[in-house]
């Protein structure tokens, strides 16, 4: 073993972090403001995929615009999904969960009728194909597309957030929904804005993930069990959801590297369920009464 | 129903005690494909996922069987009457694969399944179909190691798969090779086989790493292999994972001149799905390509893809071994319709008739193949493949002789598989091993 590999690996480590985060992130804000135990994000992301697929096969639109256009297309399915069937749902969570399942299996083999159920394929410019190398340490450009990408994401959301007016109303809504009704914000329509905003964010990853691995109906579950980890491990909270994604990706890269990935894997579930038997509120637990 | 928790409890206990006196009532070793009468259609079932992780090969080969039942129904049938393929949905569950086994058998009454891509669904319908002495046609590459007298295969087995392409990548690229397979049993058995052809070739292994089945990260690979520097790549990653492997490669800075990639399963669908530009300059072993230079195989290709079942717009090494088992069915029938009589044709009778059965090059599209006397797998000859700009691929070597197919190459302890059975080498003769 030597020092640059290692280095190379600790690099990797925050790349892998920052592809756990950016699938969970849309999650972070629907479960942890709305409440909605969301079992479609999955989903989400590759519609997300498919929507970026779509646009740049049928109207030849370059790679980079999709990322925010799929953000603005799965905003759109979520925001009718809230209004037409979550909506009326919040005071059964059980409820949400199944009816959450149910839309993902509906979205899934809808796709699969629309466009097929072979594997897609989503160009990107040249230059992500190719890698940065900095004599003893290398890592590919879409990576740190990705990483880019993620960064500028929560530090909107962060912005979002805590810096506007509507950010002050979703903590509210977060922390006390009926006290925060009585102040004048209307809640119904912060689920609305917050829900469509997770599903958009999904969007934004599925159509990274496209070019990362690939466009299939099913590439969804792969993503969603371990954006839940993040969630939960991280106790729901935009913070919480960061650093556990940050520790795990550098756990995950640092074991495969000493040991392999089938091993790595085992090894941070173990860690996750131990954490979680301790701390079953997470890493940082939001403050407030949950519904 | 007022369901109590007594009432519960009661039902319950009645279900189980049903569940374990079933066996006894359902065991019998009698074939049960429908008595076959002149003029009605044979049925045969299509055991695939159609949706699900395993669809995208499955629905191909689903498609590619309707086919050919299509054109053996135009050409005259079997037999004399036509087939009427029987399609169910195994949902990629391999709970599902066994019950639709049996309702196959139990229910439709077919005469022979025609199912399975992964080892583990097919492992997972062998008990019930070796206990009804059913037929099973398994149309995939596959690991080997077993020996069981109700299956025929015409996929290359883990001893023709590799035979050739790991020497040939070792003359053309150097000794020093890593392996990196999905992490289930096909990749670990055909990878014993590689080691084997390896040590002959003089080559040298420098690394071997398994990825959890369906992952797509493939960083920490890459890593190790960049550390390790071998001369070439050696993969059997399946799926989606492969897709994602060959893609990262490239975005990782790996060039494809110094250090290609040789597969057993990145092919035609595999490169469209990854883009040519992640595709191009990798090789492959198969028994078929889309692009072979023979006049049956444009003619399949042209009139395949131009059919009802061509939507997906490629033909792949996988549905061209699956179009031959519908052959390989035909001409088993026929041969024990004409030894016991149309009538009392069972799917045991099919099987026992098969044996050194051949497709002409005027029907397989890769080129006469025959089926093995004793293991009942497939003479076929494997060839190489270089992956062009366009995402075909051309033959850059073709086996000169059929290369016998071997499923106990790697463990000749336990024996030969013969027609009845596996004889070991304390002369004993085991039926039905998986």
């Amino acid at each position: 073993m030597d020092i640059g590999s290692l280095l190379n690996a600790l690099i990797l480590g925050v790349s892998i972090a920052s592809i756990w985060l950016i699938a969970a992130l849309g999650l972070t804000i629907i479960y942890g403001a709305a409440g909605v135990i969301n079992m479609a994000h999955g989903e989400f992301i590759m519609l997300g995929a498919y929507s970026s697929y779509m646009l740049q096969y049928y109207f030849g639109l370059p790679y980079l615009l999709c990322i925010p256009a799929s953000f603005v297309i799965v905003a759109a399915v979520g925001l009718v999904l809230e209004r037409g069937l979550i909506q009326y749902l919040y005071n059964r969570p059980l409820d949400t969960l199944l009816a959450t399942y149910g839309v993902s299996l509906v979205l899934m083999q809808g796709v699969r009728l629309i466009f097929g159920s072979d594997p897609k394929y989503l160009a990107a410019p040249a230059l992500f194909s190719s890698n940065i190398s900095l004599g003893f340490a290398s890592v590919s450009t879409f990576r740190v597309v990705i990483l880019l990408v993620t960064a500028l994401c929560v530090l909107g959301i962060w912005l979002l957030f805590y810096k506007t007016r509507f950010g002050v109303q979703v903590r509210a809504v977060m922390q006390n929904k009926e006290m925060a009704a009585s102040f004048g914000i209307n809640s119904s329509r912060i689920y609305m804005m917050t829900f469509a905003l997770g599903a958009g964010l999904a969007g934004v990853a599925g159509s990274l993930f496209g070019v990362l691995a690939i466009v299939l109906p099913t590439m969804g579950a792969s993503y969603v069990v371990q954006a839940f980890l993040m969630v939960v491990t991280g106790g729901g909270s935009l913070a919480g959801t960061v650093v556990a994604s940050g520790v795990t990706g550098q756990l995950q890269s640092v074991f495969a590297f000493f040991s392999n990935d089938t091993f790595a894997r085992f090894l941070i579930f173990v860690l996750i369920v131990v954490f979680l038997r301790f701390r079953p509120q997470g890493l940082f637990a939001q403050a407030g009464a949950r519904r | 129903m007022d369901f109590t928790r007594r009432r519960l409890l009661t039902t319950a206990a009645a279900a189980s005690a049903a569940a374990v006196a079933m066996p006894n009532i359902m065991t019998s070793d009698k074939a049960y494909a429908a008595p076959l009468k002149k003029g009605e259609p044979i049925k045969v079932g299509l055991l695939f996922s159609l949706t699900g992780a395993l669809a995208v090969p499955e629905e191909d080969s689903t498609l590619v069987l309707q086919y050919a039942f299509d054109e053996i129904n135009k050409n005259g049938g079997v037999g004399g009457v036509p087939v009427e393929p029987v399609i169910v949905d195994a949902k990629s569950d391999f709970g599902v694969y066994s019950e639709k086994t049996k309702e196959l058998i139990l229910r439709e009454k077919v005469t022979a399944l025609f199912g399975c891509y992964t080892s583990a669904s097919r492992k997972a319908i062998l008990p019930t179909v070796m206990q009804r002495n059913h037929l099973l046609y398994y149309p995939t590459c596959y690991e080997g190691a077993e020996c069981t007298q109700n299956t025929i295969c015409t996929g290359p087995l883990a001893n023709q798969h590799s035979q050739d392409l790991i020497p040939f990548m070792v003359e053309k690229f150097g000794k020093k090779v890593f392996f990196v397979g999905s992490n289930y049993v096909w990749p670990k058995e055909s990878n014993k086989n590689a080691k084997i052809w390896l040590e002959k070739a003089g080559g040298e292994l420098v690394g071997e790493e398994y990825i959890p089945l369906g992952s797509s990260e493939f960083g920490p690979v890459l890593g190790k292999i960049r550390d390790a520097k071998p001369d070439f790549i050696f993969s059997t990653v399946v799926g989606a994972s492969d897709i994602a492997f060959h893609k990262q490669f490239k975005q990782e800075g790996f060039k494809v001149d110094s250090m290609p990639i040789a597969s057993l399963t990145t092919g035609e669908i595999e490169t469209r799905a990854m883009g040519a530009e992640f595709g191009a300059g990798h090789f492959l072993s198969a028994p078929y390509f889309q692009t072979l230079d023979n006049p049956t195989n444009q003619k399949f290709v042209e009139n395949f893809l131009k059919s009802k079942y061509g939507k997906n717009g490629t033909t792949h090494y996988n549905m061209e071994e699956t179009y031959l088992t519908a052959y390989v069915f035909k001409a088993g029938f026929e041969k024990a319709a004409a030894a016991v009589g149309f009538e009392n044709v069972t799917p045991r009778a099919i099987r026992d008739n098969s044996g050194g059965i051949r497709v002409e090059d005027n029907i397989s599209p890769e080129g006469l193949v025959w089926i093995d006397e004793n293991n009942f797998n497939t003479w076929l000859k494997p060839k190489i493949g270089q992956c062009q700009a366009d995402g075909t691929f051309k033959i850059v070597k073709a086996a000169a002789e059929h290369v016998k197919p071997d499923p106990y190459s790697i463990y000749p302890d336990a024996g030969t598989c013969t027609a009845t059975g596996l004889k070991g080498p304390d002369g004993k003769l085991r039926t039905n091993v998986i």
